[in-house]
């Protein structure tokens, strides 16, 4: 049998354990800076959840509108957070974004142009300016395949000085972290093993980024892929660090509803980016009945102003279809509740009478391919038939916003795995630029600490011996199905804790995960360790049922709605709850605490960017009272 | 609307294995991928299969379904007949794993014998300007989502092993092509073409092509200008003697 000693063993100075665009824009970072880097990522290199993303990456570049600039952007990522955002991390996020996106094309992305040959930009949910630097609608593809392109670039340059392709920087492939290591209060390295074999592999090193992407496998109807089982927001917690913002979860408001077995799969908000219409069975556009005090001065208030704006952006307000997702969500689950649903239970998305068939072709080919091939459904032709799907966690590990480190040394982490960034609600295409301003921070910042450390950390043998007893249980085990345990944690998070939550529902969900985790503590797995997905499904629920217990926790304790929390019984905004942010951490390694946390207030020169009259919807009295006071002087 | 179908599934790991007999339940709307996942939950939990996305964007599922490359995750079960025997076996081009599961390394490690996308040097990142135009063909290759089955299907290294060498398959000389028609990419590829990567190998049977799950065009529109780029190269005797001096001056200045 392995043991601490026989075990595989690797030594690096920087480990990215993800290889999404976070992961590989860390990675990059850390490599570039000299450091020893290893990646380690679920699925085969090239194939993380980033190839899903379709609309684009925001950055203010005023390529297609020459007044957009960063302090636009700015304003429109804390409009869109509902002013509980990290403020510092959406000011990086709208000043670094263009050269982010700028520098892919420098290693060789091709991204959709301008008549004038630059890069050419969308318009998106909630962005004032069309901002969406974009390729058709497949952009998180070429953005993973042009990160991916570069590490081997890089691997070409390490293989001409060195003779090595994997000198500096070698991809684990289908190999699962399942624990970090620490010396004392310090990262060491981290524990996992190889899908393919089953052995285990032990990583020594004194820098680790999380990059691991979010959470929606708890949940059943979900445009993510079965990696989003909470990996690292559980790694980070047993580590020791922090989770914020864990009850807020994005529902795209466009998923697929038929057939029931891609129910959740993504449509793109590009369909409403480039003039598609949300219907009701009356064939009304419900969206204008919809639109929030908060945005009224912004959207357009009837169908003429909102069709004008696609060609006079200066004279028109944008129609409702583009306010920010958790708006439009709640409003398509209203009007299915309210009985005006589509045959199949979502509403209708219609693109078909509003461009020409080759127009829609071109601008939405992967839309056209999807509907097609899925559901034999001609969207050029007739309306898709969408529905809210569990999309995005804007929680995850509290983070430094330069660096992106965590509460423990060593410990970095970088996108959707990280918290803060997107506040209560995150825009559309504010993903894909987050990953890559926050990627390359994170790994700067993971190569900076190790640049500062006095001695290296050690991996403590006990720690790996308890790490490889815990992986190897659930084969030992004849307990349970996990596939069972899975679905019923699936069906607790979607219909207790999901779009419209109250009190009783999510108290009753937080008694059935307590149950659920006894259940995944007696798991068993049959057959061999050779990729044998059933003890790969029993090992990750550990993770999944403690993260569902952090979403539950914090959500039941927010008594308000806000953003990607819809309360019902507290349905409005309360300005006393919005600096506070809801702490998840530990001590145990299996229950979870949470404590509140007063978020620092927004800089003068940035706070200042905003009309009083808007601040006023959201800040306290006293809050007003402060900013009156910076007005003044 | 449900039906019970009969799957024939290869199963089995290091080097052997056979096709096992399942029924399962098939319901309104599923796709073939579905139905692998129904059995790994009801029947044969430690079934190894890849897959992501589920949704045709992420190349994860290849398989080949009744003898033909696809995506499990894009195959109906509707363009089947409800008392059709369904066999579902891995990719044969490439060594076996477990299952459904191969080994793919052989992609890895052609992709990194490409050389990278080459900008000349003094192009600021920002700076770059290209036209729709211009771009369109390289974007064409560039929706590829790297499921390999075009290399799978390839007769040239399908069915013959030694061929995996000198080889790189439709998907990296269609990235070459990729990168010689990409607007700002200076790299010297069609030599590296035909001598490393064996265009010349390709006897454009077409076969990449009608599996590609993103309808690219490999063929017509990667392999075959490439191969025009290159013979034009070949026989345009000035091209020749240019190739012969800048050589010998690059020699000698070694």
């Amino acid at each position: 049998m392995e043991n601490t000693h026989n075990i595989e063993r690797h030594e690096y100075d920087v480990i990215v354990i993800g290889a999404g665009g976070a992961g590989l824009r860390a990675a990059i970072e850390a490599r570039q800076q000299g450091k020893r880097t290893a990646i380690i990522c679920k699925s085969l290199f090239g194939k993380a959840h980033t190839v899903m993303a379709e609309g684009g990456a925001a950055a203010a570049m005023g390529n297609v509108n020459s007044d957009d600039n960063w302090m636009v952007h700015f304003r429109d990522t804390m409009r869109g957070g509902k002013f509980l955002n990290n403020w510092r991390m959406a000011e990086l996020h709208a000043k670094e974004a263009p050269d982010r996106v700028w520098e892919l094309e420098a290693w060789g992305a091709l991204f959709d142009r301008t008549k004038d040959g630059k890069i050419s930009q969308r318009n998106f949910g909630g962005h004032e300016y069309p901002r969406l630097a974009h390729v058709g609608d497949r952009t998180g593809l070429e953005l993973i395949r042009t990160l991916q392109q570069r590490v081997v670039a890089l691997q070409q340059e390490d293989y001409e000085t060195h003779g090595d392709y994997e000198a500096y920087i070698k991809v684990f492939a289908e190999c699962t972290v399942t624990r970090l290591l620490k010396d004392g209060d310090a990262i060491s390295g981290a524990f996992g093993y190889w899908r393919e074999t089953g052995n285990f592999v032990l990583f020594d090193a004194p820098a680790v980024v999380l990059a691991t992407g979010g959470i929606g496998k708890s949940y059943v109807v979900t445009s993510n892929s079965w990696e989003y089982t909470g990996d690292g927001h559980a790694l980070a917690l047993l580590a020791g660090a922090n989770l914020i913002n864990m009850e807020f979860i994005q529902f795209h408001p466009t998923g697929m509803v038929w057939p029931p077995s891609v129910r959740g799969i993504l449509v793109t908000e590009s369909v409403r980016g480039d003039g598609g219409v949300l219907r009701n069975s009356e064939g009304k556009r419900f969206m204008f009945d919809y639109i929030p005090e908060v945005f009224k001065d912004k959207y357009a208030t009837t169908e003429e102003e909102g069709d004008r704006w696609y060609t006079d952006q200066a004279n028109n307000r944008r129609p409702p279809e583009l306010l920010p997702r958790d708006e439009v969500a709640r409003a398509i689950n209203a009007e299915v509740k309210a009985g005006r649903g589509s045959p199949q239970g979502g509403v209708f998305l219609d693109v078909s009478t509003r461009l020409p068939a080759e127009e829609i072709k071109r601008r939405l080919p992967s839309m056209h391919h999807q509907f097609k091939e899925l559901a034999d459904v001609d969207i050029t032709a007739e309306p898709m038939q969408v529905g809210p799907t569990c999309h995005y966690i804007m929680g995850g590990v509290e983070v430094d916003a330069d660096s992106g480190a965590a509460a423990v040394p060593g410990l970095f982490a970088a996108g959707e795995v990280s918290g803060g960034m997107h506040g209560s609600n995150r825009l559309g295409g504010n993903s894909l630029s987050d990953l890559l301003v926050f990627g390359r921070r994170a790994g700067a910042g993971a190569a900076a600490y190790v640049d500062g450390l006095a001695a290296r950390p050690k991996v403590e043998s006990e720690l790996v011996d308890a790490a490889l007893e815990e992986a190897l249980a659930p084969l030992n085990r004849s307990g349970e199905n996990p596939y069972e345990v899975h679905h019923e944690l699936q069906r607790t998070m979607n219909e207790l804790v999901g779009i419209i939550r109250k009190a009783e529902e999510v108290s009753e969900a937080l008694e059935a995960v307590e149950k659920l985790k006894e259940r995944v503590r007696m798991v068993g797995a049959a057959g061999s360790r050779i990729y044998n997905p059933g003890w790969h499904l029993a090992i990750d629920l550990r993770n999944m049922v403690l993260v569902s217990e952090c979403v539950a926790r914090a959500a039941l304790l927010r008594e308000e709605s806000r953003g990607g929390h819809t309360r019902d019984d507290f349905p409005g905004m309360n300005p006393g709850w919005r600096r506070k942010l809801l702490v998840c951490s530990t001590a145990d390694g299996a229950s979870v605490q949470v404590e509140e946390k007063l978020q620092p207030s927004m800089r003068d020169d940035l706070i200042t960017l905003f009309d009083r009259d808007e601040l006023s919807k959201y800040l306290t009295d006293e809050e007003m009272a402060e900013f009156d006071g910076i007005a003044k002087s | 609307m449900s039906y019970k179908a009969k799957f024939k599934v290869w199963r089995g790991e290091g080097g052997e294995g056979k096709l096992e007999d399942f029924t399962v339940e098939v319901n309104e709307g599923e796709v073939v991928l579905d139905i692998i996942h129904r059995l790994q939950a009801t029947q044969a939990p430690d079934l190894a299969v890849r897959w992501n996305c589920k949704a045709g964007k992420c190349g994860s599922c290849s398989m080949e379904i009744n003898g033909k490359p696809r995506l499990g995750c894009m195959t109906r079960m509707s363009t089947f007949e409800e008392d059709e025997t369904i066999t579902v076996t891995p990719m044969r081009t490439f060594p076996v794993i477990k299952d459904l599961v191969t080994d793919v390394s052989y992609n890895y490690q052609k992709a990194r014998e490409v050389p990278s996308f080459t900008p000349p040097s003094g192009v600021k990142p920002g700076e770059y300007r290209m036209k729709q135009v211009d771009v369109e063909r390289s974007q064409e290759f560039r929706k590829c989502i790297e499921c390999f089955m075009c290399n799978n299907v390839c007769h040239v290294i399908r069915d013959h092993e030694e061929n995996k060498t000198n080889f790189s398959g439709p998907r990296f000389l269609m990235r070459i092509a990729e990168l010689d028609m990409h607007p700002y990419d200076v790299a010297d590829r069609q030599d590296a073409a035909q001598e490393e990567h064996g265009l010349g190998y390709c006897n454009i049977t077409k076969c990449c092509t009608e599996v590609c799950p993103e309808h690219i065009k490999i063929t017509d529109n990667a392999l075959i200008p490439m191969k025009e780029r290159v013979v034009d190269r070949k026989y345009d005797p000035l091209v020749w003697l240019g190739n012969k001096i800048f050589k010998r001056s690059s020699s000698n200045s070694k």
